[in-house]
């Protein structure tokens, strides 16, 4: 990818980076189909917080005159059969959703951004203790450590971000490891230590900024598992109690036995979760073929 | 080699144990007293307190912790998990007599997701940058992003509105009537393979363009062989390697899409025994497959570096 003249001195002004618009536009003209995904993504996160101005009913409200009503000019998504609108519980879905995956993203992979910068850092017994108990960690399939989680801890929301959270640790943790130890390999890391910085300076103005791009790119994929999780957990019945609307719950029970008749009580949770998944994949992706100069032009 | 491999084994050993003590903790943190947890709704009834002490009795919670643990611990080791808490059945039996059906579909999705994932990633890779290669892309994003328990409920819809079928439910073993276990397995395999080939598409293709960019690789043209000469063995025999990986990764990541599958669509496979555990809450048998499926990767990793060192010469066992 060419660098432009205007693009290099735009990164040595001083304070020197380029207005966040601008990198925005770049992106989007570079990733068109990535720039497609973070404005779903964008779209998704702000139905999740104006739901009550979007959603045109009470998600939990029944209109038992109306049960299992196919899509129309009343209710859009049609109802399903305790007649509450499912377009209205699709768009308060989107609120735990998006709640339990940014939360529960945020929280596994910033223990594992902690983790893996300490662990790159000190070295010796630590890093080895660390990465041995990720080893074990690692042996759980994410979703039978959730699914052990939960059933131990009980399906609240909080637990269930938990849930979500701590398979998310390994992972993040070797691979900011991994670029911090990068990065401590270099000379101007020994430039640093010869000139007397101290251990925080070098983790945070060294390390720290190096491991950046990668746990950025991770992060994104994350967030897509992290909602597919939550929305597996709910559909098994674990997630989220009832009748909070949670996507993953309302396409699972009565959806799949009014299937025949009523297709719709699945169908539309169902597309949220995956259109949900795919903006943020679709950016996900475009994100590390940007940010990570070895796959660049794959 | 052998020493490699021994190594191998021997590393293992810590993390194996570590997987048992993690188990063992997790299942320590219920809130408030499992008995409780277990007994449920009968805690209100009248004697409920002879019957915690009896379960606490059966259950040994009364020991101290590292009794405990030694307990579970000595038993891991030895696969015996004690009996059931909810059907009072040894928990290996029910186990022994489960897992050759997930053994079986598991084998039919990797082999449907591989079948998917080696020629489409390869296909992407020599049309690297034409539409074929964006429009696989697109579909194994998409792939990546519906829930797999979406795509079943799909496919157990579609089936049944347009071909007026349902897949069979008893259980057939493939050498009694390979047909029938063939179309009551098939469709479970497709919606887990379809998703999992997402990742073994990408896998192969950013592999197989590695590879193209080798010097052997123009050595290869520029003495003039032929182009299928130099794809197929040159190319596509230094691009599979990572594909040997990735069944191994596939497996672990099949463990999960497992459980919500046979969920789906009522397979009795342990993946299914999990989750009715759970809401049993038959903590002897949660504690016991979480465990299992542990094991199994631990055991699967090791088995997926032994065949990479056996077939890769280049690999040093450092």
């Amino acid at each position: 990818m060419a660098v432009s003249s205007e693009d290099i001195q735009a990164r040595l002004r001083p304070g020197g980076r380029k207005p966040w618009l601008h990198t925005a536009w770049d992106f989007s003209k570079r990733k068109p189909l990535g720039a497609i995904g973070a404005v779903m993504l964008v779209v998704f996160v702000l139905i999740a917080i104006f739901a009550p101005f979007i959603a045109r009913n009470e998600p939990n409200f029944q209109f038992r005159q109306d049960r299992l009503e196919s899509p129309s000019t009343d209710f859009w998504f049609g109802t399903d059969s305790l007649g509450r609108d499912i377009y209205s519980r699709v768009i308060y879905g989107a609120r735990i959703s998006m709640y339990v995956g940014v939360v529960a993203t945020a929280a596994g992979t910033g223990i594992g951004l902690l983790l893996g910068l300490g662990s790159a850092y000190f070295g010796g017994a630590i890093d080895n203790l660390l990465q041995r108990l990720m080893d074990i960690m690692f042996s759980f399939p994410s979703l039978v450590l959730a699914l052990a989680l939960v059933a131990a801890l009980g399906g609240s929301v909080n637990n269930v971000m938990i849930a979500i959270a701590v398979p998310l640790i390994p992972g993040t943790t070797r691979l900011v490891r991994s670029s911090g130890l990068a990065v401590k390999a270099t000379p101007y890391m020994d430039a640093a230590i010869a000139i007397g910085s101290s251990p925080w300076r070098i983790v945070l103005r060294h390390m720290l900024p190096n491991s950046l791009a990668p746990f950025i790119v991770y992060a994104t994929a994350f967030l897509g598992a992290a909602i597919l999780i939550e929305a597996s957990l709910s559909f098994l019945g674990l997630g989220v109690k009832p009748p909070a609307p949670s996507w993953g719950r309302d396409l699972s029970g009565e959806a799949v036995r009014y299937f025949e008749i009523a297709p719709w009580m699945a169908i539309f949770p169902g597309t949220a979760i995956s259109l949900a998944v795919f903006g943020i994949n679709l950016f996900g992706d475009a994100l590390r073929d940007v940010l990570d100069p070895k796959l660049r032009g794959r | 080699m052998q020493k490699y491999l021994f190594r191998r084994v021997v590393f293992a050993v810590p993390t194996f144990i570590g997987a048992v003590t993690l188990v063992f903790l997790i299942m320590r943190v219920v809130p408030g007293d499992v008995t409780a947890a277990i007994l449920g709704a009968q805690m209100d009834q009248e004697g409920a307190e002879e019957m915690v002490q009896q379960l606490r009795d059966k259950l040994g919670l009364d020991d101290p912790l590292h009794v405990q643990y030694g307990r579970w611990l000595w038993g891991a080791l030895r696969l015996d998990f004690g009996r059931s808490l909810y059907t009072g059945e040894v928990i290996m039996d029910e186990i022994k007599a489960r897992y050759p059906i997930t053994l079986n579909l598991m084998i039919m999705v990797i082999v449907v997701s591989t079948a998917i994932a080696i020629p489409s990633g390869l296909v992407a890779a020599l049309k690297q940058d034409s539409w074929v290669d964006y429009a696989l892309r697109i579909v194994s994003i998409g792939a990546l992003s519906i829930p797999n328990f979406f795509i079943a409920t799909l496919i157990i819809l579609g089936l049944l509105i347009y071909f007026n079928w349902f897949t069979p439910v008893e259980y057939a073993p493939l050498w009694e009537d390979p047909w029938l276990n063939f179309r009551q397995l098939i469709f479970p395999a497709l919606a887990t393979g379809f998703r999992l080939s997402a990742l073994g598409t990408r896998m192969t293709r950013s592999s197989m363009l590695e590879v193209l960019r080798e010097d052997y690789i123009r050595t290869a043209r520029a003495k003039g062989l032929r182009n299928s000469v130099v794809m197929n063995r040159h190319g596509l025999k230094n691009a599979i390697l990572p594909v040997i990986t990735l069944i191994g990764l596939e497996v672990i990541a099949l463990f999960g899409g497992i459980v919500i599958i046979e969920t789906v669509f009522r397979i009795p496979g342990i993946g299914r025994l999990l989750v009715e555990s759970i809401f049993n809450r038959d903590y002897s048998t949660v504690q016991a497959l979480v465990f299992i499926f542990a094991g199994v990767v631990v055991v699967v990793n090791i088995l997926v570096d032994m065949i990479y060192a056996w077939i890769d010469p280049r690999i040093k066992y450092s």
